[in-house]
């Protein structure tokens, strides 16, 4: 007896083929930093209530990543989650598989034009409140990939993106760095009419 | 150590079997027409007990494409490196090895990805890294890329609008 093929693997290239075509079509301009004005105002004035304040305080030592390792920066990463650097003095040493149980996607390495539906995929998923962090220098620009075939010129043409941390790869200080970074935007987030 | 076979010593072997195969030798290699390359490759598989296959690159000299095959027997430890032109640059084919050497596969596919080499004989001559629909093909010389966000690359670099 033959079995019913569920798909034709002719028939799945087309449709991935087609879906990273629609996805570098529409890919042209980068996402701007949707509070790219908030150090500035935060230094002229800044108002905030004590419920916001505790809320964001809570919001700002939970933060879960989803990691996203897509090259040699994740071995970086994964440096800054072991006891040398202890990102869970930070409440992150919960780093969660599931993009539906985090908040903070964690970019880590080279993203190619084939990988790119799958990093939108995951942003899509993640429940608000999330934020991006571009780790290393092929997240933030392509890097030295950058006018490759095959390479994205910088993640924000397929998610926004809140803090960009370069070096390549950037060291485990960066990375601590570029999350407390996080941490101050966490901190001002309420500001933001939503 | 692996000892590399004379091309020039080989290239006699396989003249006394097919007269008009070998186009050139030299110390380090055979060069073939590409029509003959699958015969001479299952005739040196058996003559010189050539088990194993290194690997097949392919090289853009503007005018032709280049294809180099690096053979070891493993039992007999030496190798040779086998080298075939294609002077066909709208639609080159050159005949697959896969049923040869079923490591010549994936090896086969990477090159008509990047290169735009057709192998005939192929069971699944399909592009292996880049989606289905890409324009072009990456490793040719005259390959240029827009980078999306401004500018132009080509094989010179990055040129940023």
């Amino acid at each position: 007896m033959e079995i019913e093929r569920p798909y034709v693997s002719s028939e799945l290239d087309r449709v991935e083929g087609a879906e990273i075509d629609a996805l570098m079509a529409a890919s042209k301009e980068p996402y701007p930093d949707p509070v790219a004005w908030l150090h500035e105002e935060l230094q002229r004035n800044v108002l905030l209530t004590s419920t916001e304040h505790v809320i964001d305080w809570g919001k700002r030592y939970s933060v879960w990543p989803v990691p996203l390792g897509l090259a040699c920066c994740a071995f970086e990463m994964i440096c800054a989650a072991a006891s040398r650097y202890d990102l869970s003095r930070f409440g992150m040493e919960v780093m969660r598989f599931s993009p539906r149980q985090a908040d903070l996607l964690l970019v880590a390495g080279t993203l190619t034009w084939k990988m790119a539906p799958a990093l939108r995929r995951i942003y899509d998923q993640m429940a608000e409140p999330k934020w991006v962090v571009a780790m290393g220098a092929c997240t933030v620009s392509g890097g030295a990939f950058r006018g490759s075939y095959s390479v994205v010129p910088g993640i924000n043409l397929i998610v926004p993106v809140d803090v960009y941390i370069p070096g390549c790869p950037p060291r485990p200080e960066g990375l601590l760095h570029g999350l407390m970074e996080l941490h101050r935007k966490v901190l001002a987030d309420n500001l933001i009419k939503k | 150590m692996t000892k590399p076979l004379s091309g020039s010593d080989i290239a006699q072997q396989i003249g006394d079997q097919f007269p008009d195969a070998v186009t050139d030798s030299n110390e380090t290699a055979v060069f073939v027409r590409s029509e003959a390359l699958l015969d001479v490759a299952c005739f040196l598989k058996e003559s010189l007990d050539l088990n194993y296959l290194n690997n097949i690159t392919a090289v853009d000299y503007n005018d032709y494409f280049e294809l180099t095959y690096l053979f070891t027997s493993l039992t007999s430890n030496h190798s040779i490196v086998i080298k075939t032109r294609c002077d066909e640059r709208e639609n080159p084919k050159v005949p697959s090895v896969v049923s040869l050497w079923q490591g010549a596969d994936f090896q086969e596919r990477e090159i008509y990805d990047l290169m735009g080499i057709s192998f005939d004989g192929h069971p699944n001559m399909k592009r292996i890294f880049l989606w289905d629909g890409f324009q072009g093909y990456p490793l040719r010389k005259d390959f240029i890329i827009d980078v999306p966000g401004g500018g132009k690359a080509t094989k010179q670099g990055v040129n940023d609008a």
